[in-house]
C-alpha cells in the first residue's frame, strides 16, 4: 500500500497529501465490504465443501466438491424454474415500465414529481406485506378473480393463486420500481431536440421511437433488466407466499436446506452455483447489449 | 392520405397572416412574408420577439393558431414535419449521439428509402463539401463545436430540401469560429442554391450573411430589406437602434427645400432627404449614425448640417476609431465615432466641439416613435 502510494504520487505528479485523500475516503466502504461481503463469501465457500460431523448441525471440512454436483442434481428443476420465472418477470416488468417511464419523462408535465413518488411509494410498505397483499388481490374473493369470472375468461373453479402466474406477476410487481427508475433516468436525459431532429429528417413517430428513443434509452433498459432479473431469480418469498409446491424456486430450496433440513454445505453450494450462473448470464447479456458504446 | 411534399414541393416560402398565441400572448402576430427561392433570408430580433416560433412553425414543430404556410404552390400548414420539404439546423445541433457521423448524415436519406449506393455517394459528397471526410466513423461527442456545427448543416443539406432553416446555428461557437462559419455558411448557400432561413439575434451575423433581413419585434416584422436599406433608411426607432447604433434627436419640420425637409433641432436648422423620412406629422426624430459625424474643435470651418455648442463628456479610444460622447446644450447626449485615419489630435474630455455631417446621411422617423426602443 505504501509502495503503491509512493509510485502513484510520482506517476501522476500529485502532492503526497492530496493523493492520500482518495484512499482515506475508500476506507469505510472497503471495511464494510470486507466485513459483510468478503468474509461471509469466504465462509460460505468453506462451508460448501464440508461434510457432516459427529453431531447434527456440525460440519467438518472434507473438501468434498461433489457437494455441488449432488445439490445441483437434486434441484435442477427449481434451478431452471428460477431463471425462467426471473426472465418472465423481467419481460413483464419491462413491458409495463417502459411506457410508464416514457410517459413520466415526456408527457407528465407538472405531475412528474408526483408520479415519481408514486412509483417509489410501494417501498413504504415491507416487501413481505406487499406480497401478502398481492395474494389477497389474486385470491378467491379478490377483484381480479371476480372480474375474470364475470367475463367468463376463467371458470368458476379455476384459482389463480398458488400458480406460476401468481409467482411471476408477484415478482414483476415487487421489482417494478427497479425497472422504472433507471428507464426513467435514461429517457429523461434524452434531448427532446434530437427527437425533433428525427422528425425533421423524415422519421415518423414510430421510426423516431425505434431509431432514436430506444437506442438512447438502452443504458436504462440494461440497468433496469439487471436490477429486476438478479433479485427476481434469487427470490424465494414470492414463490413461498404466492406459489404451490410445484412452483418452488432455487431460493426456496436454499432456504429449506439452511433452516429446515440443516444441510449447510448443500445450501452453500447451491448459493454459489446460483451466483455463478447469474454472473455468467449477466456478463453475456452486457456484452450482447453493447452498452459500452452508448456511454 | 396526406401528400408527401418532402421532395416535390419547390418554390418561394410564403407565410400568410401567421399567428401563434399562448393564451392572451401573441408570440407571432399576423405575420405575412414572402421569401424568394434561393435567397439567404435572416429573421433578426431580440429574444422573445417570435423569430424562433416562426421558424418552428415552418418546420412543423409548432402548430400555428391561425394563418397558413406555403412552399411554392403547396400548402404545408397542416403537414407533419416529416412530410415537409424543409430541414432544420438546430440550436446546439441535436446530432444523434448514438450514431456515427456517417449515419447521422445518412439518417434522412435512409428514411426516404434511398439505395445504399446513393446514400454513400451523397454522404461522401457532402462530407467533402464541408471538408470533414475523415470524421465519418466518429461519434458526435468526439467532435469539436465547430465540427458538430458543420455536421449539423451537412445532415440537413444532404436531403436537398426546398428550404433550410437555421435556428441560431452559431450561438454556441466562440467569436472567431463564428466569423469563419458565417463565411462558410454563406459559401455553402451559394454553392448549393437552397433557400436559407436564418434566425438570429446577432445583427452583425445577419448583415454578413443575409441578402434580405426581416427585423422582428413583439411578434411582428418591423422592417424588411437588404442590410444596406435597413441600415441607411430605418423606418422605426427599433430598427434604427437594434441594427447598429443611432442618434435620434427630436425636432419639428419647419419647411421645404427641394428634395429636403428642413427640420428645426433646438433652434438649429438641418436638412433631411425627403426620400429617407418616414415621418407623418410635423414632429420628427432626426437620425444620424455615429460614424457619419465629423467632429471638430469649436471655431473650425464646417459644411453640411451643423450642430454647435457640444461639449465632449466621454472619450474611448478603441484602435480603429475613437468614440466620443458629446453633450449638446439641450442636454441630449450624442454618440460620435471618429476614424483614426488622420494625425489630428484626439479631443479631450470637456473640449468644446462642433458636429457636422452630410445631409444625405440623415434619416427621419415619425416623432411618435420611442427614441429608446431596441437600444442595446
Amino acid at each position: 500500500m505504501v509502495a503503491f502510494k509512493a509510485t502513484s504520487a510520482k506517476v501522476f505528479g500529485l502532492k503526497d497529501n492530496k493523493s492520500f485523500l482518495p484512499y482515506l475516503l475508500l476506507i469505510p466502504g472497503l471495511l464494510w465490504l470486507a466485513l459483510f461481503f468478503i468474509v461471509p463469501i469466504f465462509s460460505l465457500g468453506q462451508m460448501s465443501t464440508k461434510v457432516p460431523g459427529a453431531q447434527t448441525g456440525q460440519f467438518v471440512q472434507g473438501y468434498r466438491f461433489t457437494n455441488y454436483v449432488d445439490a445441483f442434481n437434486a434441484s435442477t428443476e427449481q434451478f431452471l424454474r428460477s431463471f425462467l420465472y426471473g426472465i418472465l418477470a423481467t419481460i413483464i416488468a419491462l413491458a409495463i415500465a417502459y411506457p410508464l417511464a416514457y410517459a413520466i419523462a415526456f408527457k407528465s408535465g407538472r405531475f412528474k414529481n408526483i408520479l415519481l413518488v408514486l412509483v417509489v411509494a410501494p417501498f413504504f410498505v415491507s416487501f413481505l406485506l406487499r406480497t401478502v397483499a398481492w395474494k389477497q388481490i389474486l385470491g378467491e374473493e379478490g377483484p381480479v378473480v371476480s372480474v375474470l369470472r364475470a367475463l367468463h375468461l376463467i371458470s368458476d373453479t379455476t384459482s389463480i393463486t398458488s400458480s406460476a402466474f401468481a409467482v411471476v406477476t408477484g415478482l414483476a410487481y415487487n421489482f417494478l420500481p427497479f425497472m422504472t427508475l433507471p428507464l426513467y433516468a435514461s429517457l429523461e436525459r434524452i434531448d427532446p431536440r434530437t427527437l425533433e431532429a428525427a422528425g425533421d429528417l423524415y422519421a415518423n413517430g414510430f421510426t423516431t421511437f425505434r431509431k432514436v428513443t430506444v437506442p438512447l434509452s438502452m443504458p436504462g433498459v440494461v440497468a433496469g433488466t439487471l436490477l429486476t432479473f438478479i433479485p427476481a431469480a434469487g427470490d424465494y418469498i414470492n414463490a413461498a407466499i404466492l406459489g404451490s409446491p410445484s412452483n418452488k424456486m432455487l431460493g426456496n430450496v436454499i432456504e429449506a436446506r439452511f433452516f429446515k433440513i440443516v444441510d449447510y454445505p448443500a445450501a452453500a453450494a447451491l448459493s454459489f452455483t446460483l451466483m455463478a450462473a447469474i454472473l455468467v448470464l449477466v456478463t453475456i447479456y452486457i456484452r450482447k447489449a453493447g452498452t459500452e458504446e452508448l456511454l | 392520405m396526406a401528400v408527401d411534399a418532402s421532395t416535390s414541393a419547390r418554390g418561394d416560402l410564403i407565410l400568410k397572416n401567421l399567428t401563434k398565441s399562448y393564451g392572451d400572448f401573441n408570440a407571432v402576430d399576423d405575420l405575412s412574408l414572402e421569401i424568394p427561392k434561393g435567397s439567404f433570408f435572416a429573421l433578426l430580433g431580440p429574444s422573445g420577439c417570435g423569430k424562433t416560433t416562426t421558424l418552428r412553425m415552418v418546420a412543423g414543430l409548432e402548430e400555428p393558431t391561425s394563418g397558413s404556410i406555403f412552399v411554392g404552390e403547396t400548402d404545408i400548414t397542416d403537414m407533419k414535419p416529416y412530410r415537409r420539404p424543409v430541414n432544420t439546423v438546430f440550436q446546439n445541433y441535436a446530432l444523434f449521439p448514438h450514431l456515427t457521423i456517417y449515419e447521422n448524415i445518412a439518417f434522412g436519406l435512409r428514411r426516404r428509402g434511398i439505395s445504399e449506393a446513393e446514400v454513400k455517394t451523397a454522404v461522401d459528397k457532402v462530407l467533402n463539401l464541408i471538408e470533414l471526410p475523415q470524421l465519418a466513423t466518429r461519434k458526435p461527442n468526439q467532435l469539436s463545436g465547430g465540427q458538430q456545427q458543420r455536421i449539423a448543416v451537412a445532415r440537413a443539406i444532404v436531403n436537398r430540401p426546398a428550404l433550410l432553416l437555421l435556428d441560431e446555428p452559431l450561438g454556441a461557437l466562440d467569436l472567431k469560429l463564428r466569423r469563419q462559419m458565417q463565411i462558410e455558411l454563406k459559401w455553402i448557400q451559394t454553392e448549393i442554391g437552397i433557400t436559407f432561413v436564418h434566425v438570429t439575434h446577432d445583427q452583425e451575423e445577419a448583415m454578413t450573411m443575409a441578402d434580405t433581413i426581416a427585423v422582428m419585434n413583439k411578434g411582428k416584422i418591423e422592417q424588411m430589406g437588404t442590410p444596406e436599406e435597413l441600415y441607411d433608411s430605418p423606418k422605426t426607432s427599433f430598427v434604427a437602434n437594434f441594427l447598429g447604433q443611432s442618434n435620434l434627436i427630436p425636432g419639428e419640420v419647419s419647411g421645404n427645400d427641394g428634395d429636403n425637409l428642413i427640420v428645426d433641432l433646438f433652434g438649429t436648422k438641418v436638412a433631411v432627404p425627403k426620400a429617407r423620412s418616414s415621418a407623418v406629422g410635423k414632429s420628427v426624430l432626426v437620425g444620424v449614425r455615429p460614424e457619419k459625424f465629423r467632429i471638430a474643435a469649436e471655431g473650425k470651418s464646417t459644411h453640411g448640417n451643423v450642430l454647435t455648442g457640444g461639449v465632449v463628456s466621454d472619450v474611448s479610444y478603441i484602435g480603429v476609431s475613437t468614440q466620443y460622447q458629446v453633450e449638446m446644450p439641450s442636454g441630449k447626449e450624442i454618440m460620435v465615432f471618429e476614424q483614426n485615419d488622420d494625425d489630428e489630435e484626439m479631443l479631450r474630455k470637456g473640449a468644446k466641439v462642433v458636429l457636422s455631417w452630410e445631409p444625405t446621411f440623415t434619416f427621419a422617423l415619425d416623432g411618435s416613435e420611442n427614441a429608446a426602443a431596441g437600444s442595446h
